[in-house]
């Protein structure tokens, strides 16, 4: 039997789950347990610079490896200053856990010195919460905080730890227990499957079918599933923003992405289909543009994890509530035996010609067949830095991204072939994601490309952390487009409020951007020039041990189009540049 | 449409007001509720009543049974079930009112549970539209104070809630 005290439980239970880093900045709550680490922890710990980067870090690394991101704060300003990181991880469903620390039991509710309710703060956000009681308890509630994060529909969870529990000198037998059960959390584990059949009937009766496939896809580990299902069957394939890589980017079945700014042949066969088969998807806001003229024709089958996820937005014909994985290899299965019975389903002539129309609205304006940006300007386009990107890294980078335009850019222009290389925030939309989760896929991947695409915007919203990366040779690629201008908040300006730019102009107030890169002991390139983009970005690449900044000047006036007409429109009803619409 | 929903939860500090919260959060009503351990210490019940149409209602189920302290929940209102409400009242009671709220308690089949000189507390049980009759009969201007505990409810027949 081995007694352990409270800080030394976490450090040991971090270790035996497995834990690769600790994302984290200390403070008085988890001094006990920093001293733990110090003195015993075989898992690394990465010291950040604001409690935010912490959080993104560790969401980064776990949107690319598929495991719990791990957190440790302090209490108070430190646990407040890890909310936004907590909610954009539970906006895209995204295992993590938050260590955070508490003030001592006996001075919880009195306004103690950095004290703040934590499990209050975060309940709106975090899929589970406990706060230890007792020292003893410390062991279990880890391992339930793990088992919860990472099961079912994934999320954050927050364990609130009041620092007296973790005194060193209060030692207790420590356990790790190798299974939690708990009684009240049963994700499901496999579809229904009379509904499995129903929706394999639907699927060979389409004439226009569409895959609708979400960021679900990727968390669930069902990539493999997906491309075998949309291959068999010859169906066309869209992806969400968060689902971007599930579908291969570079198949001739893939569509682009589908949505606010998605393709013109993706929202069209959207609009147009007869059934489509949404999976791990959630018919977001950003997705569907007007849900009562949602896709009128279509009759929609809709797989989830989360049974609150189906028919909230948009009524689904044949839902199926189970792991995206399971429920996919069961349907390939069935679509199978019933093509093996009749081999002629789905309809050959009919899905030939919805493919004939896909190809004609691909031609007429796929952002892959030809250039829909207008190249005569004597600025370097935004779309053309992201087609660079592609294509000196081969398509096969990691991608993180800030929010705005840059984000969109980037979702458009990049072809992701694999899950889990697209690391943007979603859901939550978080300025200043992009840089700590580049830093947190670096750290899980350190032979592959990380590139940070950004803006000056979101960029200086965590740029602190470029000492991180100085500190731990993190050497990601920063490409920022920088264009003077929060610029999506200037083409809404633009578009809906003629042109008054409320500020959303920087001037002549921002940072040399090199120079700053410069004095965190990195290097920067400034790019001012299309004939110098490529070049300037493959040297940038092959500089593998460094972390570089480039600051690359873009058309500071370009929008991101298509985009969904709203309010009222459909998800045929796009803007495709300044002056033309469908 | 008013429903009842009656959840089993765990019993653990927190687990009300996450419940409490997801109806803010996502903007539900609450109309009434209350929660107290069951038979099993470990486990609390709670009922509330709220109004929604049967997508708001699916969706509030679905979300409560998203949290991972709820055990299970079930709509009362989805099948027969007897629903009950305890109230207490506080009336002004002098003169020939006395024996007039007297005569009107004993047709709600309630109880005078504490008499003073000028004021009667009286409790009454049932559903809810019941206890409201019963408002309205004694009449605004006799009523000092009202307390009611909020709906419970249990489904008839074989049907129950538990593990």
């Amino acid at each position: 039997m081995e007694l352990l005290s409270g800080g030394e439980m976490i450090a040991r239970a971090l270790e035996d789950e497995g834990v690769e880093f600790i994302f984290g900045y200390p403070g008085g709550a988890v001094l006990h347990i920093y001293d733990a680490l110090f003195k015993s922890c075989k898992v690394p710990h990465i010291l950040v610079r604001h409690e935010q980067a912490a959080t993104h870090a560790a969401d980064g690394y776990a949107r690319a490896t598929g495991k719990p991101g791990v957190v440790l704060v302090t209490s108070g300003p430190g646990a407040t200053n890890a909310i936004t990181g907590i909610a954009t991880a539970y906006m895209d469903s995204i295992p993590m856990v938050v260590l955070s620390g508490q003030v001592m039991s006996h001075l919880i509710g009195e306004d103690a010195f950095q004290e703040t309710d934590m499990l209050g703060i975060s309940r709106p956000i975090v899929k589970h919460s406990f706060q230890v009681t007792k020292t003893e308890e410390i062991p279990e509630m880890i391992k339930k905080a793990f088992y919860i994060a990472s099961s079912g529909r994934p999320g954050p969870v927050v364990v609130d730890l009041p620092k007296d529990l973790t005194n060193p000198h209060d030692k207790y037998e420590y356990n790790y227990p190798k299974k939690v059960k708990l009684r009240s959390y049963t994700p499901a584990s496999r579809g229904h499957s009379g509904q499995i059949k129903k929706a394999a009937s639907l699927l060979l009766a389409a004439k226009r079918p569409v895959i609708y496939a979400g960021g679900g896809v990727v968390q669930g580990n069902a990539s493999p599933q997906l491309r075998e299902l949309a291959q068999e069957l010859n169906f066309p394939v869209t992806n969400t923003l968060m689902g971007l890589g599930a579908y291969p980017g570079s198949d001739r079945q893939f569509l682009g992405m589908l949505g606010m700014h998605g393709f013109y042949e993706a929202n069209n066969a959207m609009h147009h289909s007869d059934v489509i088969l949404a999976v791990g998807a959630r018919f977001d806001d950003r997705v569907t543009n007007t849900t009562s003229k949602f896709c009128p024709g279509a009759k929609i089958i809709h797989i989830d994890i989360d049974p609150a996820a189906i028919s909230k937005t948009v009524n689904a014909d044949v839902p199926i509530v189970g792991p995206v994985d399971s429920v996919l290899t069961e349907l390939i299965a069935l679509v199978r035996e019933l093509r093996a019975e009749e081999p002629t389903l789905p309809d050959q002539d009919a899905l030939g010609h919805w493919w004939k129309q896909i190809d004609e609205w691909r031609d007429h304006h796929g952002l892959w067949t030809a250039p829909r940006y207008d190249t005569t300007t004597p600025y370097i386009k935004p779309q053309q830095v992201i087609e660079t990107l592609c294509k000196v890294t081969g398509g096969k980078a990691f991608v993180t991204s800030d929010v705005g335009q840059h984000q969109m850019f980037a979702a458009q222009y990049y072809k992701f072939d694999e899950p889990r290389r697209w690391i943007n925030s979603g859901g939550l939309g978080t300025m200043g994601f992009g840089l700590p989760a580049a830093m947190g896929v670096k750290l899980a991947f350190p032979d592959a490309d990380v590139a940070c695409v950004t803006g000056e915007g979101s960029i200086q919203m965590n740029i602190q952390e470029l000492s991180t990366c100085a500190q731990y040779k993190i050497p990601v690629k920063i490409l920022n487009l920088y264009n003077g201008y929060l610029g999506m908040v200037k083409q809404w300006q633009d578009m809906q409020y003629d042109g008054r730019y409320s500020e959303s102009v920087y001037e002549d107030s921002l940072p040399d951007f090199i120079k700053l890169a410069e004095a965190y002991q990195h290097s920067g390139v400034k790019v001012t020039q299309l004939s110098d983009l490529e070049e300037a970005m493959k040297e940038v690449f092959a500089r593998k041990n460094e972390l570089v900044f480039m600051d690359i000047h873009v058309d500071p006036h370009e929008h991101v189009y298509p985009m969904h007409v709203a309010p009222n429109g459909s998800m045929r009803d796009m803007w495709l540049n300044k002056t033309e619409r469908t | 449409m008013r429903r009842i929903i009656s959840v089993l939860m765990e019993n653990e500090p927190g687990a009300l007001s996450r419940v409490v919260g997801l109806f803010s959060q996502r903007g539900y009503n609450i109309e009434t509720l209350n929660v107290a351990p069951t038979e099993d210490p470990t486990m609390s019940r709670l009922t509330l009543t709220t109004i929604g149409d049967d997508h708001k209602i699916e969706q509030i189920t679905k979300h409560l049974n998203r949290l991972v302290d709820v055990v299970k929940l079930v709509d009362l209102s989805e099948g027969a079930h007897i629903e009950r409400e305890l109230m207490l009242v506080k009336v002004r009671a002098t003169g020939a009112q006395r024996a007039e709220i007297k005569r009107c308690t004993d047709i709600f089949r309630g109880q005078i549970v504490d008499v003073g000189p000028s004021v009667y507390t009286i409790q009454v049980t049932g559903a809810a539209d019941k206890l409201d009759s019963f408002l309205e009969a004694v009449g605004e201007a006799a009523i000092m104070e009202v307390v009611r505990s909020g709906v419970s409810g249990i489904a008839r027949g074989e049907k129950v809630l538990s593990l």
